[in-house]
């Protein structure tokens, strides 16, 4: 089955190279390129997979994301950036899309991370899952920390290693002796807490970093 | 990299106490100085409230930092692409939630609380009240004053006039700040004159001008102050401009000579395939990487070997990294091994792309390159090829770490390259 999908991205001929790249795989219905027109687009089309752009005109995507909330309870949204700022990537997965992939993916890994959004599924690229260990790592005394949100199983902390190797889900779940599925269940539980943990870590981690 | 873009040298910055632009309930006073003196939040804002129920001290203490702390904010830097993406409104503003103004109305209520308490207590004078409304109306003017500097420092084409200076970009709330503020300081003066009222007319007229000239410099206090510090500010922005005017220069030449480097070899699919790498890796580099120079990080070190590779073998190589550390000469073999695995994950996997991780924490050093490439069978490596052997696993073992290779013919390969460093090690 296609998926239908809507691009927001304030670049016509990023926009266009995408819609070439995806070819057959997936129907576009639209192509916005800033906050207003992808807000219209996704409420009215309502398409499965949204791909997002960090920084658009009108308060960039994590905008897009707060005036839909609601409006289209069955889209997705999968980020798309040049921009590697932590802050922007953490923040617009905290702002409810369901992965992060730089605009360097290739046309297939683009359609398969699509497919994978569009099923309910988290996309964790190597380099998120960087910024997830970053984030996570630290301060963790395990006495204080009794919060579940605020830190990462031994096993999600694994997983998220694997992916940052350069691990694709099926190799992790062969090298952890899993099924692919319970890869699956334990990204789509980290990012659940990157989207609800509150830890305040998380939000100042960021600026944090460079201090070192 | 072939552009050394930015200097990050390590130059010596004084600790500098700020107005916290994230811990901020009023004036981000609290915030800053927790920060700064490495204490709770919580504890600085408590020992405030009771030193204002105690003596009003608190009050005034507060007052005076609000009015020479500099804001965090203003303060704050970020690298060039984010800066104009922040200013061109392609990322989300920094807005303040609904749910977040609860601690303030909680502790301002404690705060009144204890002030009618101790009123109470010791039994009030005429002058409470009218101090109370006097202290709000200044509170809510000040913020505004901050409001105002903060979004003529956002603002890209800031021209200083007075306007500006006062309302910045006038928005509805910072005029309903502005008008809240004075309503309040002119109910405070009434009521002051209104309850002193016996006190003789000559004796009111006297009070009247004084306290004019008191709210008036009180109330345009931190404007005025904060004006000299934005002149400052814009004489080093000037700078700062000029500085970045020429690096912009210096990119869109080294752009230009790819794009000419590119039309030249537009037959030749993988040189322009290195060269748009290169030249992304330049540019992605100077518009959103805040991270230090090569020899004072370890991750940065990584990278520019990375780099190297990259340009040699015209191989994409995706390094990411988690943590950092100072790098230091017993962490140099760590680099170089990593790099000879990505050099053979380049020359011999045939993998399109090399993925490298790194783990750095303060006692251990973890980095994996891997390619999912062609793999080779271990026990069978040719005599010829040293690389492995040679360069990496003897070179870790040699300087007291570990090197472990994982392949097999069609599987790739994962070379995990590990160190122990000791505190000494480190800060050398």
């Amino acid at each position: 089955m296609t998926h239908t999908v809507v691009i927001v991205d304030d670049h016509a001929m990023f926009r266009t190279g995408v819609r070439a790249e995806l070819g057959d795989s997936v129907k576009v219905l639209a192509e916005a390129a800033d906050v207003d027109e992808a807000v219209q687009a996704v409420v009215s089309l309502q398409p499965q997979v949204v791909l997002l752009d960090v920084h658009l005109p009108g308060g960039g995507g994590q905008e897009v994301m707060r005036r839909v909330a609601g409006r289209a309870p069955s889209t997705r949204f999968l980020a798309l950036s040049v921009s590697d700022a932590a802050e922007d990537v953490i923040g617009t997965i905290r702002a409810g899309a369901r992965g992060y992939v730089t605009k360097t993916i290739t046309g297939p890994e683009l359609v398969s991370a699509i497919d994978r959004v569009a099923d309910g599924d988290a996309v964790f690229s190597p380099r998120l899952a960087g910024f997830v260990l970053d984030a996570f790592a630290g301060s963790i005394a395990v006495a204080q920390v009794d919060e579940d949100l605020d830190r990462l199983t031994e096993r999600e902390r694994e997983v998220m290693r694997l992916i940052a190797r350069g691990y694709a889900y099926k190799e992790v779940a062969a090298e952890l002796f899993i099924s692919v599925k319970t890869v699956e269940t334990h990204v789509s539980s980290v990012l659940r807490k990157l989207q609800l943990s509150s830890r305040h870590e998380l939000t100042r981690w960021a600026s944090d970093r460079r201090l070192l | 990299m072939n552009t050394t873009v930015g200097s990050y040298g390590p130059t010596y910055r004084p600790r500098r106490a700020t107005r916290s632009s994230e811990h901020r309930l009023l004036g981000g006073v609290a915030g800053g100085l927790a920060e700064h003196l490495g204490v709770p939040v919580l504890a600085v804002r408590l020992a405030f409230v009771v030193a204002t129920a105690l003596s009003g001290l608190g009050v005034v203490m507060y007052a005076a930092l609000w009015m020479v702390l500099p804001s965090a904010a203003h303060l704050q830097r970020s690298a060039p692409g984010l800066e104009a993406a922040s200013r061109t409104g392609m990322r989300p503003r920094r807005g303040r939630r609904i749910s977040e103004m609860g601690p303030l109305v909680a502790l301002g209520a404690v705060a009144v609380g204890l002030a009618v308490l101790a009123q109470s207590l010791i039994g009030g004078s005429g002058l409470f009240w009218p101090v109370l409304l006097f202290v709000a109306g200044l509170a809510v003017l000040w913020r505004q004053a901050d409001e105002a500097q903060r979004e003529r420092w956002l603002d890209s084409n800031g021209r200083i006039n007075l306007v500006r200076a006062v309302v910045g970009r006038g928005t509805p709330a910072s005029y309903a700040r502005l008008c809240a503020g004075l309503a309040l300081l002119v109910v405070a003066l009434v009521l002051f004159a209104v309850l002193t009222g016996a006190a003789g007319v000559a004796g009111d007229v006297l009070i009247a001008g004084g306290l004019g000239v008191v709210g008036l410099a009180l109330t345009i206090g931190p404007w005025l102050f904060r004006l000299v510090g934005d002149l400052a500010e814009e004489r080093a922005a000037r700078v700062r401009t000029q500085e970045r005017a020429d690096m912009a220069a210096h990119l869109h030449d080294s752009v230009l000579q790819t794009l000419a480097l590119i039309q030249k070899h537009a037959d030749d699919g993988k040189t322009v395939a290195r060269l748009a790498r290169a030249q992304e890796r330049d540019l992605r580099g100077w518009l959103y990487d805040e991270r230090p120079a090569a020899d004072t990080s370890t991750a940065a070190a990584l990278r520019a070997a990375a780099a190297e590779v990259e340009d040699a073998h015209g191989l994409p190589v995706e390094v990411v990294t988690v943590g950092d550390v100072p790098f230091a000469q017993s962490l140099q073999p760590v680099v170089l091994a990593a790099r000879e695995a990505m050099v053979n994950a380049a020359k011999h996997s045939g993998a399109p792309k090399v993925d490298v991780y790194a783990e750095m924490a303060e006692d251990k050093v973890e980095v994996f390159v891997r390619d999912r490439g062609a793999g080779f069978d271990l026990d069978v490596v040719p005599g010829d090829r040293l690389g492995v052997r040679n360069s990496i696993v003897e070179r870790m073992r040699r300087h007291g770490g570990t090197a472990r290779v994982r392949t097999a013919p069609g599987q790739g390969t994962e070379v995990a390259v590990s160190m122990e460093i000791g505190k000494d090690d480190a800060t050398r």
